[in-house]
């Protein structure tokens, strides 16, 4: 048997996150260093994964199965496709950053004692609490949820897994607030634990009603196996009956439009990420939220392909609805986390759009729309996040003239921000591109609609850089320092990443084309041909 | 041959990443690099120009391809290169203006601590517009595309810390962006209808497709063009696209990236002639912009406000001919070009002016500065010239065959664009002559004008001169200054008629864009004859009015269309209460929308969830017997149903 | 003698216990009544032992009775606590046990 490489990508995070919360309450400093060696031996193992991962091979690759639970037919069984393998190279990719940006979130508050117990030496008991220790440990835990639901092939085990990275994000929504509160301490505790409990309960509801479909699909199809099941839907061997496969299409799918977020359902994100520090706001959207989108294209086309085709003129009404709503409700917002959370809805209106659009350019789009979009909202928000540390406010009307004192900070804003209106060039452009030709080209209409969002996003953007950047310097923001040596570490690399993939995207596509085929003979659709073909 | 194509950009691309990037230690230096590396695009611009002459006409176009771009199952997009003449004409007009512009700048920018900066953002437009025009499919062109849109918005707002120069520059990328919909809606329906967007394919088969789809794309491809080109009725970002710096204002906003409509529509002429609704829509804009930016211009008191109503309407005569189809296309980029010589040195002499008096742009506080700026002033006047068409300049040949092709277009139509095209010709006569009068003749009204301008009182004076509201010293620029606008002063004296002479640009142009003489109702001599003749009523109108009789220092209130021409025909106001009021209200009442009714469905079943539980908490009261009674109760009830089922 | 007035007697006692359990306050007393229940139902399995002629019956009555037995020790252990601090043997005044 060869070496278990994606159980060992997913295992070292974990392990890491045990460490982690192992060291002495004393020794922070290490618990940081720790932390960051291992996301990084993580992220040369997520490259080791996508090295060997062969474009033109099969489906799945690197596969592992194991028996698991044996009466109900449950296998621990893991295995990436194009698809899997991009978006688990991004998580790797961002935790680094995440954790960097993170660096000094859960030291304990100036002059605030470090326990209730007190001071001395029973700073060393074992029992007692760590916050720093404990940020880093749950920042861990969550990547190596999110990189097994990422590659488990087996729909009980990603189940567990998308209800499982819940807890650590609870706590880390919940335990560890922005300190750039406008309110009071208690009022900001009191909002942060509301935000906690919403991402809580939505995600759980969702979860549940996945939970119902999961165990209908065990009845219906006898087994958890996606490869098995989709086998058996090809060769005829299985007939879910068309009632009984929407209802399983929808119960899946209400979980990952949850969790995505789509319209209706989004609430939750603004005030998760509104609450939250911003490198778990940044966790939150940039790496969580892709399980859900990732998961509509993993398992609602595969599984239930004729009942997604059923709903697909309800998803896309809904998607279109995310991106104007979203960017419209962007544009509204006086908080600067709170405008980015409304973009990420606009952009997730995006990814679903590209999904349920069933072309080549549209999944492909969206596939790269996830990694990149990650991408580009982690290069805004942390780079946000690091403006609004150094003036203590998450209102945009509390900032202006920044650009004047701190031009590196603007510069690197803005180039965030120019990633998140699709400027060509900058990462984003390709896909939202892509999804946006692959919607036009089977959905006339709703590539047209979608067409507003990029005027849309550029009104944001620009509204927010113009009200925080430029003007007349504000008497608050005049000592505002520039950026520093381990802020620099964690946007340069970013914008670096932003530019590379929009020059040369390739790598990205070459992985995820192959995936995207097979997902299009799963759902038994070709590309709409053009009207004339052109002399090449 | 074709490997020296990507170099074109790689230059200025490479001048913008070290100057942003190098940060403080290039301050000193960082506008050299920009200059040389800006005028090393030109050099390998000449170098394949000369070799371009050197071959036949038929195989003058070259092609390079770097690499596949965006690979994706039935889209194929790649970063390839076209250079063709039509491309050629474009790359040199850029590179050579951009280098003079580059040159200019270094004396005009030279007391900003920024000017590093402003040379990466000038580098950056250079590379993003040659992009555009040496781009091989519309996918790349549209990565130029916006990329000039970046570089303008950044320009634009150089000086940040003027809000009304942030305001500026965010209006011009926003009103941009409704255009790049447009260009990106194209794009979409040619991949759907041809399954590529190269030009040589999409190009090379329209006929093979219907008229309704050639239409859409040609009217989507007008609306892009109407964005960065300033037409009506995307127009209202160019007057406040002046609060950049001037040099900015004579590169992008007058020479060069304006003009970007214009290529698009000569470029995709293949499709355009497919399509006679989408060139009736073209013509439309065309004339009613040109009148539009003319009109406008008349009512300026601002020197740069009144030479961008120009530039809108000088584009519009452009666009006026390239909608008129095969008659036009020369004739609308032969415009182009010497617009872009006659404009950029008229942009530079009022820079010029401005660098002199104290960054005043009032033109009712100058007035007999010919004596103090005599380079400035005979650059100018060249420059004036040749804008309003005097003979032999460049603009009279140019302008002229405009007026020609478009009575040319034959039948009613043909008159009705004529005559608008006659017209305009008049009202540029008259806005210019008053821009000389205002400016360089007239008594010397800045003696007593000492005082701050009051528009802005409280801003930071622009950090140009220093910005001291002192009594102005006029005085004449430095030679970095100067020497750019004499050698633009030469390309509008002589250009047109270079161009004209045997018909050179015709014969140069033709092989891309096609040439059809058309069947002129009148003859061309009289159309000549009739433009020299409103030239003479717009000049004598402007000479009485603001010639003879002194100039109020403070603006009459002048008539209803003077007072709405001098509120841009209250364009703004329409998009102020429509576009921003509007958009105000509809966000504002979507937050409300979301937090109350989506989030208020959710929490009413939170809510009442909690209230049902409540209620059932009473019954847990604690007391063993009351627990012991439900429970007894329960097994009656249970025991009962049983024995009920059984009976029956 | 008819096996049945044996099953009327049972119901009896467990009426009797059952009123007594619902009733009475003294925990001692609502214990004995529920002593009285479970002997009521050992009556009903003897007797129907006897009806139906097997010995399933009588086999769970001594189950039973050892259940009760255990129930006896656990209960009284906990009454005698509970009388110790709180002084009472009342049922009502035990009633912390709520929401």
């Amino acid at each position: 048997m060869s070496f278990p490489l994606l159980t060992a990508t997913a295992v070292l995070p974990a392990v890491g996150a045990i460490a982690t919360a192992a060291v002495p309450a004393a020794r922070r400093a290490a618990a940081k260093w720790l932390a960051l060696a291992l996301s990084l031996a993580t992220l040369v193992l997520a490259g080791i994964v996508f090295a060997r991962f062969e474009p033109g091979g099969d489906r799945y690759q690197l596969t592992e199965s194991h028996a698991w639970i044996k009466d109900f037919g449950v296998r621990y069984e893991l295995g990436v496709d194009g698809i899997g393998v991009a978006l688990l190279a991004l998580t790797a990719l961002l935790i680094p950053f995440v954790i960097l940006a993170g660096w000094h979130d859960a030291d304990p508050a100036p002059g605030a004692r470090l326990d209730s117990s007190g001071g001395g030496p029973e700073k060393t008991s074992p029992y007692h609490w760590r916050p720093t220790q404990g940020f880093f440990a749950l920042i861990l835990m969550v990547e190596a949820m999110v990189i097994l639901s990422f590659v488990a092939t087996d729909v009980f085990l990603f189940y567990i897994l998308f209800e499982a990275m819940l807890i650590p994000m609870y706590f880390l929504i919940g335990g560890f607030g922005d300190r750039a509160h406008a309110g009071s301490d208690e009022n900001a505790a009191a909002q942060r634990s509301y935000a906690a409990v919403k991402f809580l309960l939505y995600n759980l509801a969702g979860g549940l009603i996945m939970l119902a479909a999961v165990i209908g699909l065990y009845v219906v199809a006898g087994s958890f196996s996606l490869s098995e099941i989709a086998a058996a839907r090809a060769d005829g061997s299985l007939d879910m009956g068309t009632g009984t496969e929407r209802w399983l299409f929808l119960g899946f799918f209400f979980a990952f439009a949850v969790k995505a977020p789509l319209w209706p359902l989004h609430t939750w994100l603004p005030n998760a990420m509104g609450e939250a520090t911003t490198p778990v706001a940044v966790l939150i959207t940039a790496v969580v939220d892709k399980v859900g989108t990732f998961a509509m294209l993993r398992f609602c086309l595969q599984l239930f392909p004729e009942a997604s085709k059923w709903a697909t003129p309800v998803i896309l009404v809904l998607a279109l609805i995310s991106i104007v709503y979203g960017a419209l409700l962007a544009v509204g917002q006086r908080d600067i986390k709170r405008l980015i959370a409304y973009a990420s809805i606009s952009h997730f209106g995006f990814i679903v759009l590209g999904i349920f659009a069933m072309t080549s350019q549209g999944q492909s789009g969206a596939t790269l729309y996830m990694v990149n979009h990650g991408i580009s909202t982690a290069a805004l928000m942390l780079v946000a996040g690091f403006l609004i540390t150094r003036r203590g406010s998450r209102l945009i009307a509390d900032y202006g003239g920044v650009q004047k004192v701190a031009p590196v900070l603007a510069g690197t804003f803005l180039v965030g921000g120019l990633a998140t209106l699709s400027l060509p060039g900058l990462a984003p452009f390709v896909s939202e591109f892509l999804v946006l030709v692959g919607t036009f080209s089977a959905y006339p209409a709703a590539g047209v609609i979608a067409t507003v969002g990029i005027v849309l996003a550029a009104l944001y953007v620009l509204v927010l850089y113009q009200r925080t950047m430029t003007g007349p310097v504000r008497q608050e923001v005049g000592g505002m320092p520039d950026l520093r040596v381990r802020e620099l570490a964690v946007a340069l690399p970013l914008i670096a990443l932003l530019i590379f993939l929009g020059v040369f995207p390739k790598p990205l596509t070459e992985v995820v084309n192959p995936a995207v085929q097979h997902t299009m003979h799963d759902v038994q659709k070709k590309d709409p041909q053009p009207e004339v073909e052109a002399a090449k | 041959m074709e490997n020296l194509i990507a170099l074109l950009i790689a230059a200025p691309l490479l001048g913008a990443a070290v100057l942003l990037c190098g940060g403080r230690r290039l301050d000193r230096t960082g506008h050299w690099i920009g200059t040389l590396l800006a005028g090393a695009s030109f050099v390998v611009g000449v170098v394949l120009f000369t070799d371009m002459l050197g071959r036949g006409a038929e195989d003058r176009t070259l092609h390079q391809r770097l690499f596949s771009w965006i690979p994706v199952e039935g889209f194929q997009a790649d970063v390839a290169f076209q250079l063709d003449q039509l491309s050629m004409t474009f790359v040199l007009l850029i590179t050579g203006v951009g280098t003079l512009i580059h040159i200019y700048s270094i004396g005009y920018m030279e007391h900003d601590e920024r000017r590093r900066r402003f040379f990466g953002y000038l580098n950056l437009f250079l590379a993003a517009m040659l992009l555009l025009v040496i781009a091989d499919n519309y996918l790349l062109l549209y990565v130029g595309w916006e990329g000039v849109g970046l570089a303008s918005y950044l320009l634009i707002g150089f000086w940040q810390h003027k809000p009304s120069a942030a305001t500026a520059a965010k209006k011009a990328f926003l009103v941009n962006r409704v255009g790049d919909m447009g260009l990106s809606i194209a794009i979409m329906l040619m991949f759907t209808t041809f399954g590529t967007f190269a030009f040589g394919p999409v190009l090379g088969s329209t006929g093979e497709t219907s008229e309704g789809k050639l239409t859409a794309i040609g009217l989507m491809l007008l609306l892009a063009a109407c964005g960065k080109s300033a037409q009506v009725p995307l127009q209202s970002w160019l007057g406040d696209a002046m609060e950049g710096p001037t040099p900015v204002s004579a590169l992008i906003h007058a020479a060069t990236m304006v003009t970007a409509g214009v290529y698009l529509i000569v470029r995709s002429g293949a499709i355009f002639d497919g399509a006679p609704d989408a060139q009736l829509a073209v013509v439309v804009v065309g004339a009613v912009t040109l009148l539009f930016g003319a009109i406008v211009g008349c009512a300026k008191d601002d020197i740069k406000k009144a030479l961008a109503g120009s530039t809108m309407s000088q584009i519009g005569y452009m666009i006026l001919a390239a909608g008129l189809g095969p008659v036009g296309y020369v004739f609308a980029i032969m415009h182009l070009v010497t617009h872009g010589f006659f404009k950029a040195g008229l942009f530079l002499g009022a820079g010029s002016v401005m660098h002199g008096m104290n960054d005043e742009v009032d033109m009712r506080k100058y007035g007999g500065l010919r004596k103090y700026m005599p380079v400035t002033f005979v650059t100018f006047g060249l420059g004036y010239l040749a804008i309003i068409g005097f003979p032999g300049l460049s603009g009279f040949f140019s302008k002229d065959k405009i007026i020609e092709a478009a009575f040319a277009k034959g039948g009613t139509e043909g008159w009705i664009l004529g005559s608008v095209a006659l017209l305009g010709a008049a009202i540029t006569a008259f806005y210019m002559t008053r821009v000389m009068l205002l400016t360089f003749f007239g008594e010397e009204r800045w003696r007593h004008a000492a005082t701050p301008s009051p528009a802005e009182p409280d801003v930071e004076p622009a950090a140009e001169t220093g910005g001291d509201h002192s009594e102005p010293h006029p005085h004449e620029s430095p030679r970095s200054m100067t020497v750019p606008m004499i050698v633009l002063a030469f390309g509008s004296v002589f250009a047109g008629g270079f161009f004209s002479i045997g018909d050179r640009f015709l014969h140069w142009l033709e092989p891309v864009t096609g040439h059809d003489h058309g069947h002129a109702p009148v003859s061309a001599t009289t159309v000549t004859a009739a433009t020299m003749v409103v030239l003479v009523v717009g000049v004598a109108i402007a000479w009485a009015m603001y010639g003879r009789r002194p100039v109020p220092a403070v603006a009459p209130r002048g008539s209803l269309l003077t007072r709405a021409a001098r509120r841009d025909l209250l364009q703004d106001d329409f998009n102020h209460v429509v576009l921003v009021r509007g958009g105000e209200h509809l966000t504002r009442s979507l937050v409300y929308v979301d937090h109350t009714l989506v989030d208020g469905v959710v929490n009413g079943t939170a809510a009442s969830m909690g209230g049902l539980s409540g209620r059932l908490r009473t019954l847990q009261n604690g007391y063993a017997r009351s627990y012991a009674v439900s429970m007894f109760g329960g097994a009656v009830v249970l025991i009962a149903a049983t024995l009920l089922m059984r009976a029956v | 003698m008819n096996p049945v007035n044996y099953l009327y007697l049972a119901a009896l006692l467990f009426t009797i216990g059952a009123s007594g359990v619902l009733i009475r306050r003294n925990a001692i007393v609502v214990f004995m009544c529920i002593e009285l229940m479970l002997n009521a139902c050992n009556l009903a399995f003897v007797a129907f032992s006897r009806m139906h002629g097997n010995l399933d019956g009588q086999i769970i009555a001594f189950f039973t009775m050892v259940v009760a037995a255990a129930e006896v020790v656990v209960g009284l252990a906990i009454i005698v606590s509970l009388f110790r601090s709180r002084h009472s043997a009342s049922v009502d005044d035990a009633s912390l046990m709520k929401l």
